[in-house]
């Protein structure tokens, strides 16, 4: 398939989805069950929001959410607080598999979430948007509700790269356009069709989520769409064009250390997968500098990026699978048993 | 004022008992709505985030609609003013209660329409004016059905639009002037305050004099300061009109806009007005008057000077003793609130033109944070706000605000 059929064929806009009736029915036809992660950190301002917002919506008016969960790395805000008031699930990271040694990072939230959340599908939605919207989560789980073949569902910002005034670039992100896109056009040019490889909006089927490494930082997203692609091919992609998303927007220098992380893991796959093989020890020290009283002083960072293994590879997540599997069983049965019930 | 509708019969005696029965219910619908609150807000937010300034509602319009669709009101229709409109149809149906909150706000769409909720409170731009009380609206029919309260009276729900400015509440006259349906009462709905209470409109007139010195101008004649200096010429001289105390009578200078920049002699000046009085012979007289001002300053600087009148208000409305008055009062006492009446110029003047009895009420308290229109609402008393509301409805619904009760 050439970049532009999949395009053609994996790309939606959200307001295709909008007939939620329609897209409950197909979930419960599936007996598909879907949670929705928010990983947070400091996200007061925010994420009261984002919470009743998806909650009224997509749990009460409409079920398509059977589960909202808050995953925190340890914020010193009211951010728990805030989410737990307005009825989210809200979990310390460092709560969920306690005995693991401690790391932190916006990665180790979303690899928890595997472990703590009970759906299928899995939907990570960041709290810092500012003008959240249903459409959020229903255009990332649709394509995932009504396509089998399809794994793994990311968003995008952006209007399609063709319209009406004619044709214009697509808008990613600073370090999507002078690094990602770089980097994939090299290596992976199947991986440019994916108009915003770094959006932190995506849902994903657990049976792949559990199957593939977490970098705890930076690279998550890189990672996952390395480790995807390489697996189960573009056929597996889809995404989803959900309009603007406001959120606070990072100065440069964050921006530089964020492409330090996402580089490190970027490497690290392309030696695994021996595309580099040969690749030198590699610092993890980014420098970036300053002026101070006219004078050029270095400033060091030191980046990990650490990656938690598979899911699946973890005894403590089998024997869970194994209770949730137990679990489900006894709900199916007690329904079946109502069902007849009410049928005598 | 006369009712225009006045042969409806009810099953149910037209008691005093019978509203009281109503009186005693409004705590357990406030516990009640207190759990549909989360709605609230997501409507709230979702309308509140789009933008809708003065005839440019569309979007904002377009959502109310799909938002009456979904909740299966009928008739969901938009009009020429572009309302949006939708009907809960009453068990009986042969009288139509209107209730209307204006969906269009003072604010360009270029302004961040963030909205931020924390457990307490809620804080936007223009949320309190009147993201929510069009929120309740939207809301009304999901509260109903859950509350299992069904309406003898066709439920009429209405956004209205270009209500504010320039608009001068265009959409909801356009509606009355235009309507199918009689209507029996209006409900305007506000975001603040809860426990306002308005149910008279007093006279008012909002202006502009605009003085434009033409391009072939003589700047070598005597008084020839440029637009501002005579501008504040025409502002002296209406800080001169002598005010009466009875009738109640205010000039307001709302806005000014002079000149541009050092260096440039000003050409044109705009002021804006807002003349109120409890009789309308003294608003006309004091806009004359103003327009002799204007028309003065022409004559002694060569000045062109226009006049123009944006919006007008007749005074009128329902007595303090009609029942609509009286039980929207009994409800908020009831709820624990002191009623604070007022006179309003929104929407409830298209009410008073039709001589349809109608009161605008508050749905929770808030406070302004700063100059860029950010205000706050308090999340607590909005339950009250909404009990208040369906409590209003509901002693329309039977009768109990009719005017032979």
């Amino acid at each position: 398939m050439s970049i532009n059929e999949w395009l053609k064929s994996n790309t939606y806009h959200h307001s295709q989805f909008r007939d939620l009736k329609e897209l409950i029915e197909e979930k419960e036809r599936q007996g598909l069950t879907i949670s929705l992660c928010i990983p947070t950190l400091n996200e007061e301002a925010t994420i009261g929001k984002e919470v009743i917002i998806f909650r009224s919506e997509l749990m009460q008016r409409y079920p398509l959410l059977d589960e909202l969960a808050v995953i925190d790395s340890g914020s010193t805000d009211k951010t728990l607080e805030v989410a737990s008031a307005f009825g989210a699930d809200t979990y310390l990271a460092q709560d969920i598999l306690p005995d693991l040694e401690q790391k932190r990072g916006k990665g180790e939230n979303l690899w928890k979430a595997i472990y703590q959340l009970h759906g299928d599908i899995i939907v990570y939605i960041d709290a810092d948007i500012k003008n959240i919207h249903p459409r959020f989560v229903y255009g990332l789980v649709a394509p995932l509700i009504y396509r089998k073949e399809v794994h793994y569902v990311k968003a995008f910002y952006d209007r399609p790269l063709a319209f009406s005034q004619g044709v214009r670039p697509s808008g990613g992100g600073r370090v999507t356009e002078i690094l990602i896109r770089p980097l994939f056009s090299l290596f992976f040019p199947d991986l440019t069709a994916i108009i915003q490889p770094l959006s932190g909006e995506y849902a994903v089927r657990r049976s792949v989520l559990q199957e593939i490494p977490f970098p705890i930082g930076y690279g998550v997203e890189t990672s996952h769409l390395l480790d995807v692609y390489t697996r189960w091919g573009m056929s597996a992609f889809a995404q989803t064009d959900l309009d603007q998303r406001v959120h606070r927007n990072q100065p440069t220098r964050s921006l530089g250390k964020m492409a330090f992380g996402i580089l490190q893991t970027f490497l690290s796959r392309a030696q695994s997968l021996d595309i580099l093989p040969n690749l030198p020890e590699v610092s993890k020290t980014l420098r970036q500098f300053q002026v101070h009283d006219q004078v050029f002083e270095a400033v060091e960072h030191q980046i990990l990026e650490e990656e938690r293994p598979p899911m699946a590879t973890l005894p403590e997540y089998q024997k869970r699978l194994s209770e949730l599997e137990a679990e489900r069983s006894a709900e199916r049965l007690a329904t079946d048993a109502s069902a007849q019930s009410n049928s005598r | 004022m006369h009712r225009s509708n006045s042969r409806y019969t009810f099953e149910e005696p037209r008691t005093e008992r019978s509203f009281e029965t109503i009186l005693e219910t409004l705590p357990s619908y406030q516990k009640r709505v207190e759990e549909l609150t989360e709605i609230l807000l997501t409507n709230l937010v979702m309308i509140a985030e789009i933008p809708a300034p003065t005839f440019h509602e569309r979007r904002r319009m377009e959502f109310l609609l799909e938002r009456f669709n979904e909740y299966q009101l009928q008739n969901c229709s938009t009009d020429e003013a572009g309302n949006a409109l939708g009907i809960l149809p009453g068990e009986v149906g042969d009288r139509n209660i209107l209730v209307v909150a204006h969906m269009d706000t003072v604010f360009p769409s270029k302004v961040d329409h963030t909205v931020s909720i924390q457990p307490n409170y809620v804080s936007g731009t223009g949320i309190g004016d009147d993201s929510l009380g069009v929120a309740a609206v939207a809301t009304l029919p999901i509260i109903l059905q859950q509350l299992e309260l069904k309406l003898n009276a066709n439920l009429i729900l209405m956004s209205s639009s270009r209500s504010l400015g320039k608009g001068d509440i265009e959409g909801i006259r356009f509606f009355l002037n235009n309507k199918g349906l009689p209507i029996s009462a209006g409900i305007c709905v506000e975001g603040v305050k809860l426990g306002r209470l308005s149910y008279a409109s007093i006279g008012m007139l909002r202006g502009e004099i605009v003085h434009r010195v033409p391009e072939e101008y003589d700047w070598s004649r005597f008084g020839t300061g440029g637009a501002i200096v005579n501008m504040n010429d025409v502002i002296n001289r209406i800080l001169e009109i002598p005010l009466p105390r009875r009738p109640r009578t205010t000039i307001v200078l709302n806005a000014i806009e002079a000149g541009a920049s050092f260096n440039t002699i000003p050409t044109q000046a705009s002021l804006q007005f807002e003349i109120r009085s409890e009789k309308g012979r003294v608003v006309q007289d004091l806009a004359d008057q103003i327009g002799d001002i204007g028309a003065e300053v022409s004559s002694q600087t060569g000045a062109e000077v226009m006049f123009n009148v944006f919006s007008r208000r007749e005074p009128g409305g329902i007595r303090f003793s009609q029942p609509l008055a009286s039980h929207a009062r009994a409800i908020l006492k009831k709820l624990g609130i002191n009623p604070r009446i007022s006179p309003s110029t929104s929407e409830l003047s298209a009410f008073i033109d039709r001589e349809i009895p109608a009161v605008t009420i508050g749905i929770t308290d808030g406070d302004h944070l700063n100059e860029e229109g950010i205000e706050r609402l308090e999340i607590a008393p909005m339950a009250k706000g909404l009990a208040q509301l369906i409590g209003l409805i509901l002693a329309i619904d039977k009768g109990y605000c009719d005017e032979h009760q």
